[in-house]
Formats: structure tokens, C-alpha cells, sequence
């Protein structure tokens, strides 16, 4: 996994409650057995119409958000479906911390494991930060996961909370398999005892 | 170790889980059941290779094949779509180079994940139960803890048998007193959803308790606790009773004799104790719940029956204004408009929320000596083969197929628009899955979610339509 230390770039303003999964990647692109190449399937809904065409007015088929690498959005972002794909599709498409006022569990989790970094910040800061962003090339927005600040086009450090172990993760692109297996030997100790308990658990 | 503290069915599971605490408080949690299939697999199964690991536990882990297959006879002489063929035999040749146990599209034990859990006795109770999908909630109908991971997750747990988890805070949501006539599991839970909106559970693991709660089937159980996700929560869970272990007993993978008993024991041990604290609580009224059906894109959106489409004009929040206006807009739908006037055009009664033989008994309850409206495409799809074949013993087919339905093979169809069963633009579909998101069941469609009951009367009256007008 690539390592998330500092970010500046374009960010996409995206002003909508409850992007749902299902509008990140919807579930006919998930016919697929890698990770990559889901980046032009990224919001296809909002991004083509029916018969391939672009939609001129959805944010990510303009300049210069072609080239977005942030994303700011509303509440309750990454509902619904599990599915991996949506921050595979995010990533392919280039797009690397987003950031919103909540976020849906699981989605939340599956950006940590793919070098996405997901910022929780108040509805109305991501609202100044949603004015910054359509102020389109001239913005840059960075966000310093070292330092957990984002910072402004105008110079203002914005602090956001993060998770001490995520944030080591992602700072060092750490597998987490391979941290867990460090403890196989209490995941030994662990199925010894639980099968003399709950032998009903285990040889199917 | 002694505690004194009472806790709730999450805490206990949850302890009995716990291999280690990190120093941060991440627990290393160990998985007991892993539910896997072609959609979310074939990328971890991948990762496996490449590192060279193998699945530390093929017992406790299995396959099957429901999201991208066909659900007419075009099954049987092969998958016809070439990105679907694909994923189902790079799921085959997983299986059988990692020596996971495997329920092949021909079994007659084929079908939903989530439906084939509970009904061979896979999914049992205080069982932390996963799989790479979000509505493994389902199986927390049980009294297991039960939630959906990602690829990533699906990896990690092939590989360690466990998962990097913080704790979830504690929610309660009872639903006390008596469900009216026509009311059922799907109408409590989209009234849930109404109340708490699709973030009210984020964070938290739903307990769902109250009397409306204790008196629903094992099915209903597994229909409320499905849709935990579309209310925010990863999972929900309802405490096993004698409705659970009646459920579970005998079934092909359920622990026998003196197992039974041991296991038994320790199930009875598991609710909540009392004075337990939960970190949030909500209270509905059974009595004061209608059938349901919604009008937007999300599952918070939604309505008694017998109301009306909202005018976003008297919406005083900007934001949720605009919002409710591209609802409809992509709804096709007016202010004001009675649901009853609403037109159909599809039905579905299927997917893992509501595809079990409880549901297809409740379609045919209504269906019987009536017919679906000119015009309108029904289709009731079972959850499982065994299910399809229970549902034919009973004679449920032939009711179905009179009235005019479609009677299809497994899978889960018309949910999630990426197998053949898909809507057309514009198409409108009164639905008992759980997502009626833009674009959910095929591009441009519309759905409705609704009841398998209210499904039915759906497809008599060519419209929406209250159940409580075509009762058997």
C-alpha cells in the first residue's frame, strides 16, 4: 500500500448528503477480479449519460477537476454496499483523502486499507473548504496527515482527528496481515481454548 | 474474569472474541464464521497468492455463488455473460486451490448468502459470523454478531481468522406492543429507518428488542436486522429465544446431541442482562406502524401507505429542499401525489431481505385467486433452491404462476442491478429489497421498497396499494 503523508492538490467539490456506494461504482461494474481500471466507472450515473456521453454539468468532467485529488462532500458519505471497488474506483480515478462530515462505517474503514485517507470535519467547515474548492486550480487544498491539519488556500490549519493506529498505518503504508500475523501465536492460544469451549465451533 | 457490570448480547460476544487488545484499545477479533462469494472475493483470494498464505480455516469458511448470476434456466447450460462466467470460475478455482468447502449454482442448497447462513445451520448463535457484503447484518436475527466487511477485510480474515476491529457503542431500538393486520417484520423495520434516518445507527451495533420484536418468526427477525445497514448500523442483532433455538435445531450444519446441549447452555447465556447500558435507545409503537412503502432514493424516505408525496416547498432546510426535489425528479413523482396513484410497471419479491419461505407464503396469501394487473411484470424469486423446492411442495408456485408471476430460480436478482434481472430507465418497481437508491436496481429505475405482501397487492392493483384492502 502506498504510504499517505502530505497531499496538495485540485479538490472536487461534491455537495450531496448520502453518497451512497452504489453511486461511487454502481454494482454493474463490479463484474471485475482485479482492483484497478474502475477509475472511468468512478459515479458513472453522474458522469454519462445512457449512451456513453459525458454530463457537462457533474463536477468530475470538468477542468479542472479531471484532475481532483480531494473530495469534499456532505453527511453520511459511503453508504450502503460494502463494496471495496468504491475506494478502488476513487483511487483510480486519482482521488485520495475524502473529506465530509460522516461517514459510513465500512467505506470508512475500506479507504485505510487502500491508502485513502477519509477526513471528518464539521458540516460548515466542509462547506468553506466546498467555496475554497470551486475556486478550481488557484486552490490548492493540502492535508498533512503527519501534522492532521488541512490546510487552506488562505494559509488556515484546519486540525481533524484521526485514529493513532490508522494514522501510523497509513503513514507507512503498513499491510495489516502482516501486522496481525505477529500474533498468531495468541490466535493459536486463542482457538486451543475456544474449541475446548465451543467445540461446536470448529470441523464444521 | 469476574464483571459485575451487565452487560448487553454485543459486550458479551463481543469479550468471548477478543484474542488480544491492542494498546490503542483495537481488539484482534476472532471470526468464527466466514461467508464469501464471487463478488467481493476474487481480489483477496488474489492477495492470498501473491504473499504466498494460505486459509487458515477452510472449516469455518464458505462459498457460494448469488450476486451476478442469472435467475431464469439459461443456468443450466451455462453462464451466458462473459464478465460473470469469469467471476464464478475465478471463485471455482479459488476454492478448490485454497480447500474451501463450496455450494456450486446447480446445488439444490444454492442460493443468497445471507439466506443459505441460518437455513443449513452455518450461521448460529453468539457466532461472530462475516462476509464481503453489507447485509451479513441478516444474521445477527440470530444473536450472532454479524456485519459486512471489504475485500480487504475478506483477505485479512482468510488469511488470520480474525479481524483489527474497535468496539461498536451499544444501541437499543425496541418496537413494543402489537403489530396492526397487514403489518409486518419490513414495515417495522422502514419505519426504523424513517425515524432514525440511514445515519442513526453509524457507530453503533443495533440491539433490537420489545414485545413486536420477540413475537416475530426467525424470517422477520432476519428482515429487521438485514436492513441494520440501511439504518447506519453494521450490524444488528436480536437475542437468541426459543424461537432461535427451535430454528436452529436440526439443521444440516447445527451442533448434535451432547454438542447441542453445550452449545444450548451457552446460547441462553448470551442476552443482555438486565440494567445493561446502551449508549443510545429508541422506542417505537408497534401499534402505531402501517405498512410502509418509500417515495425517494433513500431508505429514510419513506411513508405510511396511506400518505402522500412530500412537496419539497414546505422543506424549510435549503439543502434537504434540494435534495428532495432531485428525488423526485428522478422519481417522476408530484407533490402531493396519493402513493396509492403511484403506477407500476415491475414487481420484485426476492433479494436477502425478504426471499424466504415466510415471504413467498405472504405474496401467495395475497396472490391467490387474483392476477397481476395488465402491463405489469411480477416476479418472485426464492433465496435458496431449498426454499424454490419447499415453496413448490407447498404448492406456492402454482398459486404464484395463476395469478401471473414469474416463478424464478435462486439468486439475488433484481436487487442490485448487476446480473440479467435488471429495470429499464424510467421502468417503475415495487420492491422488497433494500435499496432504493438511483440507478440500484439498473440505470434509471425506480423502486419502491416495500413488504412482500404489499409487493403482492402491488402487483394485483397495478399500483401501490394497501395491503389492508386485499387480504386473503
Amino acid at each position: 500500500m502506498k504510504p499517505f503523508t502530505t497531499l496538495s492538490g485540485i479538490a472536487a467539490p461534491l455537495p450531496m448528503a448520502n453518497v451512497d456506494t452504489d453511486q461511487i461504482i454502481p454494482a454493474r461494474f463490479l463484474k471485475t477480479i482485479t482492483r484497478s481500471g474502475l477509475g472511468r466507472h468512478l459515479f458513472a450515473h453522474f458522469r454519462y449519460h445512457p449512451d456513453g456521453s459525458e454530463r457537462p454539468d457533474f463536477v468530475l468532467n470538468q477542468e479542472p477537476y479531471r484532475r481532483a485529488e480531494i473530495l469534499i462532500a456532505h453527511e453520511n458519505f459511503g453508504c450502503g454496499s460494502s463494496r471495496e471497488h468504491a475506494p478502488w474506483a476513487l483511487l483510480d480515478f486519482g482521488i485520495r483523502c475524502v473529506i465530509a462530515p460522516s461517514f459510513a462505517d465500512i467505506f470508512y474503514n475500506n479507504c485505510f486499507k487502500n491508502g485513502i485517507l477519509p477526513v471528518r470535519l464539521p458540516r460548515e467547515v466542509c462547506d468553506k473548504l466546498i467555496e475554497d474548492a470551486r475556486l478550481g486550480a488557484n486552490a490548492r487544498i493540502t492535508v498533512d496527515l503527519e501534522r492532521q491539519v488541512v490546510v487552506r488556500p488562505n494559509g488556515e490549519e484546519i486540525p481533524f482527528e484521526i485514529d493513532p493506529f490508522r494514522r501510523h498505518c497509513l503513514l507507512h503504508g503498513l499491510d495489516d496481515i502482516g501486522q496481525t500475523l505477529q500474533h498468531a501465536a495468541a490466535i493459536d492460544n486463542y482457538e486451543a481454548r475456544r474449541r475446548a469451549e465451543a467445540p461446536w465451533l470448529f470441523g464444521g | 474474569m469476574a464483571d459485575a457490570r451487565p452487560r448487553t448480547l454485543f459486550d458479551k460476544i463481543w469479550a468471548h472474541h477478543v484474542v488480544e487488545t491492542l494498546p490503542d484499545g483495537t481488539a484482534l477479533l476472532y471470526i468464527d464464521r466466514h461467508l464469501v462469494h464471487e463478488v467481493t472475493s476474487p481480489q483477496a483470494f488474489e492477495g492470498l497468492r501473491a504473499a504466498g498464505r494460505r486459509v487458515r480455516r477452510p472449516d469455518a469458511t464458505i462459498a457460494v455463488v448469488d450476486h451476478n448470476i442469472a435467475t431464469d434456466d439459461s443456468r443450466r447450460t451455462g453462464i451466458t455473460d462473459p464478465e460473470s462466467r469469469l467471476q464464478v470460475e475465478t471463485l471455482e478455482r479459488n476454492v478448490a486451490e485454497f480447500g474451501v468447502p463450496y455450494i456450486p449454482l446447480l446445488d439444490e442448497r444454492q442460493g443468497i448468502v445471507h439466506v443459505i447462513g441460518p437455513e443449513l445451520g452455518l450461521s448460529l448463535p453468539g457466532m461472530t459470523i462475516v462476509c464481503g457484503d453489507s447485509h451479513t447484518s441478516t444474521h445477527g436475527a440470530l444473536g450472532a454478531l454479524a456485519f459486512g466487511i471489504g475485500t480487504s477485510e475478506v483477505e485479512h480474515v482468510l488469511a488470520t481468522q480474525t479481524l483489527l476491529q474497535k468496539p461498536a457503542k451499544n444501541m437499543r431500538v425496541r418496537v413494543e406492543g402489537t403489530l396492526a393486520l397487514g403489518c409486518t417484520a419490513k414495515d417495522i423495520v422502514l419505519a426504523i429507518i424513517g425515524k432514525i434516518g440511514t445515519a442513526g445507527g453509524t457507530g453503533h451495533v443495533i440491539e433490537y428488542a420489545g414485545e413486536a420484536i420477540r413475537a416475530l418468526d426467525m424470517a422477520g427477525r432476519m428482515t429487521v436486522c438485514n436492513m441494520s445497514i440501511e439504518a447506519g448500523a453494521r450490524a444488528g442483532m436480536i437475542a437468541p429465544d426459543e424461537t432461535t433455538f427451535a430454528y436452529v435445531k436440526g439443521r444440516p450444519y447445527a451442533p448434535k446431541g451432547e454438542a447441542w446441549e453445550r452449545a444450548l447452555a451457552y446460547w441462553r447465556s448470551l442476552p443482555s442482562d438486565p440494567g445493561a447500558q446502551f449508549d443510545k435507545e429508541v422506542v417505537l409503537d408497534a401499534a402505531s406502524i402501517a405498512p410502509m412503502v418509500t417515495w425517494g432514493t433513500s431508505p429514510e424516505d419513506v411513508l405510511p401507505i396511506t400518505g402522500s408525496v412530500p412537496d419539497p416547498a414546505a422543506e424549510a432546510d435549503p439543502a434537504r429542499r434540494a435534495r428532495m426535489q432531485r428525488m423526485l425528479d428522478y422519481m417522476g413523482l408530484q407533490p402531493g401525489q396519493k402513493l396509492t396513484d403511484i403506477p407500476i410497471d415491475v414487481v420484485f419479491i426476492g433479494s436477502c431481505t425478504n426471499s424466504r419461505i415466510e415471504d413467498i407464503r405472504a405474496a401467495a396469501a395475497i396472490a391467490k385467486g387474483r392476477k397481476v394487473a395488465e402491463g405489469v411484470r411480477a416476479m418472485v424469486v426464492p433465496g435458496s433452491g431449498l426454499v424454490k423446492k419447499q415453496a413448490e411442495e407447498e404448492g406456492l408456485d402454482r398459486i404464484l404462476k395463476e395469478a401471473g408471476f414469474e416463478w424464478r430460480e435462486a439468486g439475488c436478482s433484481m436487487c442490485l442491478g448487476m446480473n440479467p434481472d435488471k429495470l429499464k430507465p424510467g421502468q417503475r418497481c415495487a420492491s422488497t429489497s433494500n435499496r432504493n437508491f438511483e440507478g440500484r436496481q439498473g440505470p434509471g429505475g425506480r423502486t419502491h421498497l416495500l413488504s412482500p405482501a404489499m409487493a403482492a397487492a402491488a402487483a394485483i392493483a397495478g399500483r401501490l396499494a394497501d395491503v389492508r384492502e386485499y387480504q386473503p
